[in-house]
């Protein structure tokens, strides 16, 4: 499985260490209250409130250079919109791989 | 130059905020991370140009460029690429972003603007008076379930079914209704509902000379109106947006002086 990196933000900061600091905060802030939000709008089987809440982690998924997982993501976004489940394991196993790698930062 | 950001996303109001520096003579003069926000802060301030996120909840980027008088010029930027054909038809809107952001292309995006604002002589700038200050309040949901139609002509309560139970409503608590993707929220004086729902069901069933429909999403009791801004509606503590479309409605059902 393709692992999450910092090159993205590296690259954008333009080597500022603050800004890469502030980012990653940011996203370790935001990041579980997102997968909070995806697991209530599951449990409700609320299938829009799901797939606006990855198309929003979507954007943290690129941010972290998952481009396969983020294809993944799109193609559940997609689905859910069409009250289909198909590509759900897949990422969910993202957000795990993602809350794993914010936790070792 | 000067700009504000409307994206329900911290790390998308970060990075265009960093970007934005990389830009001599842009200045963000604020951040938002819904629209509604926006629309008071754009009612007191003259902005030049808008970073804008499509997805957000409640109110998307579209509802909040429709609902706006006099756009400045708008950079829609988002992880959607399924809107760029719709975005185009709007003439205030000068670029479109797929996220994740890059520098080079940000830049390009502010080229263009800088460009139309050196072609264009700038016009006036819209300062309205000022709202009077209040926050959108947002309740958390009470349940979900479905409509139930209580009588058929308005009377004076609504019963909605939430969670299997029918719910009584007082007609005239209602003071806002607002849709919320398949569902709709009923705000009263004493709480608020969420029920699955639709807009045109429940305003079939409030009474027209109460309750008057100002946005697709919005739905109000007119005698609960605090105070009315050229586009915006306070109620209670909820700024509510006004369409162009609907205005002249709510100006007819106003006592005048």
């Amino acid at each position: 499985m393709e692992q999450p990196n910092l090159n993205y933000i590296k690259e954008i900061s333009g080597g500022d260490a603050d800004f890469q600091k502030e980012m990653i905060q940011v996203i370790q802030k935001e990041f579980p209250t997102e997968v909070a939000t995806y697991h209530q709008t599951l449990a409700v089987k609320d299938y829009r409130g799901i797939a606006e809440i990855v198309h929003k982690i979507k954007h943290k998924i690129s941010i972290l250079g998952l481009e396969e997982s983020y294809k993944t993501a799109m193609v559940y976004e997609e689905n859910l919109r069409e009250h289909s489940f198909e590509k759900q394991a897949e990422f969910e196993k993202t957000l795990q791989n993602m809350t794993d790698f914010l936790a070792s930062l | 130059m000067n700009c504000i950001i409307i994206d329900d996303d911290a790390t998308s109001r970060l990075l265009i905020r960093k970007l934005c520096g990389v830009q001599e003579n842009l200045t963000v003069l604020e951040e938002f991370p819904n629209a509604i926000q926006a629309i008071k802060f754009l009612n007191q301030n003259h902005v030049d140009l808008i970073f804008l996120d499509i997805h957000m909840p409640d109110f998307t980027g579209f509802d909040f460029i429709q609902t706006i008088k006099n756009p400045p010029q708008i950079i829609l930027i988002t992880s959607d690429r399924n809107f760029a054909i719709d975005a185009f038809e709007y003439d205030c809107i000068v670029d479109y972003i797929v996220k994740p952001l890059e520098l080079p292309r940000f830049l390009k995006a502010i080229q263009k603007v800088q460009k139309i604002s050196n072609a264009v002589q700038q016009t006036e700038p819209v300062v309205q008076p000022s709202v009077k200050s209040a926050d959108i309040n947002i309740v958390a949901d009470e349940g979900t379930a479905d409509v139930s139609q209580h009588s058929k002509s308005p009377g004076k309560d609504l019963y909605v079914n939430i969670d299997r139970r029918l719910v009584k409503i007082n007609i005239s608590s209602i003071y806002l209704v607002e849709a919320k993707g398949d569902y709709i929220q009923i705000k009263t004086e004493e709480k608020n509902y969420v029920v699955h729902s639709t807009m045109k069901k429940i305003e079939e069933k409030l009474p027209e000379d109460l309750f008057l429909k100002v946005h697709r999403s919005y739905i109000i009791n007119t005698k609960k109106i605090i105070d009315i801004e050229d586009n915006s509606v306070l109620i209670k503590k909820d700024v509510v947006p006004v369409s162009r479309s609907n205005r002249p409605e709510l100006m007819k059902r106003l006592n005048l002086l």
